[in-house]
């Protein structure tokens, strides 16, 4: 458990995620129960967010524990509650239970994203503890889109993610979840019934799950070779071969460059090859570029970074004679393109590399 | 690395087992919650089912229960009825006819591993709950990573034990539910990763079930499947060796096929047997297709398989001499929703 720490020496907070793949699967529950475990055994936990949903057993669990009022914001007339990140900074607990890790913040919040706010209590020296589900992970976003039809908006970084110190698995069956469901325990009953009919598909429920078993053992996996220094961070010492591995992907304005970036970005990290994003164009003023592709340009640059790829420009007269001297310049071991007319230019010039053409994943 | 460290079931009994369940109507229901090592507290979730089921107007009782523990294992079981172990030779074992007098909706049974004495009965306690299930009782119950089979390599090789009792994989993937029962705690071991990997198998083969059963098309995969394409002219060896690495890496599947060729010299067909050998050596499967389009046997193959990524070679023109069209951009243009990934010739790598 957390230890007191002197002052100027502050500890960085633990982070420990519950991990589930539907509303419902009971990962605020066991969350809470934990919470409720710390706090009988002398700790000073709060509740920083809660989203009851109405749901009385999870409810039930928050008897007896603090919580830090919520913030309120005022967004185009109407008022929204956020979690007041700072009041419990000030309050200092040594945990602080913080639902929806995947939330995002009504515009004008001081930071954007709940995973923010979550790293801003973490660097307050305030373990955190918090919920998510499978399919807020960035990676994952185009493949939850295929499998199940449904594009999700709100999602966490993966690195985010393989920071956490802790992740627990909150698995239960497909067929309890839906009796779950059905007993109007996880949704009043009309929207109950309008999920039972869209989402809550046994299909996309035991995909989901597949995934988020997958997904932990894969953090499992990465955290024990870490742990065991099987394989070092990328560009340290020069002795294993996987370091080699540089995997760079072609930014364009084109929309299909998100689902590019983030796929690029997890075969990356399983691969655990360096990952660079290069942008090339023909003068430095991206003058050729009407302002909704510069902004689509912009957006597709600021989106690798917060996966934390590495981007570069480059100015060139020819894109593709440019991408390629730059790959190999960079014993770039694939060049990942998304699939559309520029590709097969590319592929041509470029037949001494390995290339990837990512596929545009749809329903 | 930590490579598949299980091997499938025998898909004839798996067969067996599923084809005997799907003809019988009245079998119970099979629940079986999975730990990774003991004290996760598999037994009082299962426990704690039983006693919501009891709540919710269900029939309960424990056909098994090891020892009556403490604290909130103690507790919830005591709402619960016991029907007593029997016990000979210095064993405990499951009264089946007890249980199956007694009549319940739901029996929950611990220890699902454990091995009966010699004598008239089962030789194990699955096989008594075989006999339970086949009876129109539901069964809960519970086991370790440790005990399944067919995990027991992988246990020992990172726990250097093996367990002396076990139940065949089989007979847990039949299980119409599966729950795994992470612990709560910062714990990143093989076991618990080889845990959550098996049951994200056992979760994919009951949508796969699932599908069939509705006749539903699933082109989309949770685990990647890679398909190496290979020709005689190909840089198979690096190829492969990518391929493998990216499965292992993604805890995913290999496979490699070619488009056999009725007109294939004698030099191509030695490149190409080459390259199958060394699929051998690698343990790799490997399929032959057949087909006047060779595009369209790979997409369709493809996706019947559930591929994720196709990997094949750049365009080499006496390979592909057969296609009109550059073969490559034919393949990218139809591979839609599949990742394409391009090697170069061994001359130009």
């Amino acid at each position: 458990m957390p230890e007191p720490h002197a002052a100027g020496q502050q500890r960085r907070g633990h982070l420990k995620i519950y991990l589930g793949y539907a509303a419902g699967v009971g990962k605020t529950y066991q969350m809470l129960e934990e919470a409720q475990r710390l706090k009988a055994a002398g700790t000073d936990v709060v509740i920083g967010y809660f989203e009851p949903h109405g749901r009385k057993d999870t409810i039930e669990m928050t008897i007896r524990l603090e919580t830090v009022p919520r913030r309120r914001v005022e967004h185009r007339g109407t008022a929204f509650e956020e979690m007041d990140t700072e009041a419990i900074v000030r309050r200092h607990p040594q945990v602080c239970v913080v639902d929806e890790f995947a939330h995002s913040n009504v515009p004008g919040s001081a930071r954007g994203k709940r995973w923010e706010d979550v790293r801003a209590l973490q660097d307050a020296g305030i373990d955190v503890l918090t919920t998510i589900n499978v399919q807020h992970i960035e990676s994952l976003n185009d493949q939850v889109l295929q499998g199940t039809g449904i594009r999700v908006r709100e999602t966490v970084p993966d690195w985010m993610m393989q920071e956490a110190d802790e992740l627990v698995m909150v698995d239960v069956t497909p067929r309890a979840l839906l009796h779950r469901l059905e007993r109007g325990v996880v949704y009043a009953p009309e929207k109950a019934q309008r999920a039972l009919e869209n989402f809550f598909t046994e299909t996309n429920l035991t995909a989901l799950r597949e995934l988020a078993l997958r997904q932990a053992a894969h953090q499992v996996g990465d955290r024990r070779e870490e742990a065991l220094s099987i394989v070092p961070q990328p560009a340290s010492a020069a002795d294993n071969p996987d370091r080699h591995e540089t995997i760079v992907i072609h930014l364009t304005a084109d929309p299909s460059t998100a689902m590019l970036i983030r796929r690029g970005k997890r075969v990356a990290d399983f691969l655990h090859a360096h990952c660079v994003a290069v942008y090339i164009e023909h003068d430095a003023n991206w003058s050729d570029l009407s302002p909704s592709e510069k902004e689509a340009v912009e957006k597709h640059l600021s989106f690798s970074r917060n996966l934390h790829i590495e981007t570069k420009f480059l100015q060139g007269d020819n894109v593709p004679e440019t991408l390629v001297a730059f790959a190999r310049a960079q014993k770039t071991t694939q060049l990942f393109l998304a699939r559309d007319a520029g590709a097969k230019q590319i592929v041509k010039l470029a037949r001494d590399m390995e290339i990837t053409i990512v596929a545009r994943r749809r329903r | 690395m930590h490579e598949r460290a299980f091997c499938r079931p025998n898909p004839d009994e798996l067969l067996r087992l599923l084809s005997a369940q799907e003809l019988n109507e009245s079998r119970g229901r099979l629940k079986i919650f999975l730990g990774y090592a003991s004290r996760v507290g598999k037994s009082l979730r299962m426990f704690e089912e039983g006693r919501r089921r009891q709540e919710r107007g269900q029939d309960v009782i424990v056909g098994a229960v090891q020892a009556k523990g403490s604290g909130e294992l103690a507790e919830v079981l005591s709402g619960l009825e016991v029907v007593p172990l029997l016990h000979r030779d210095g064993r405990d074992y499951l009264d089946v006819e007890a249980v199956l007098k007694r009549r319940p909706q739901v029996c929950l049974v611990d220890e699902l591993a454990s091995d009966n004495p010699p004598g008239p009965q089962n030789r194990a306690r699955w096989q008594d709950v075989e006999e339970i299930l086949e009876h129109g009782i539901t069964v809960v119950t519970a086991i370790n990573l440790q005990h399944i089979r067919e995990q027991q390599d992988a246990v020992e090789r990172i726990t250097g034990k093996r367990a002396r009792n076990c139940v065949p994989e089989a007979f847990i993937r039949c299980a119409d539910e599966f729950v795994l029962v992470d612990a709560p705690v910062a714990d990143f071991s093989e076991l618990r990763e080889v845990a959550l990997l098996l049951a994200a198998e056992v979760v994919e083969s009951q949508l796969q079930r699932y599908l069939d059963l509705h006749h539903i098309q699933a082109s989309w995969g949770t685990q990647e499947r890679i398909l190496v394409c290979i020709t005689p002219h190909s840089d198979a060896a690096t190829m492969m060796q990518s391929g493998k690495r990216s499965a292992e890496r993604f805890h995913g599947q290999l496979v490699v096929a070619y488009v056999a060729q009725d007109d294939i010299t004698r030099e191509d067909q030695e490149n190409l047997d080459r390259h199958l050998e060394l699929a051998r050596r690698l343990g790799v499967e490997y399929h032959a297709l057949q087909g006047r389009d060779p595009i369209g046997s790979i997409i369709e193959f493809a996706r019947a398989q559930r591929v994720t990524q196709i990997f094949v070679g750049h365009s080499r023109q006496s390979s592909w001499r057969f296609w009109a069209a550059n073969p490559l951009d034919r393949l990218i243009e139809a591979a839609d929703g599949i990742d394409v990934r391009i090697f170069p010739h061994p001359q130009n790598a």
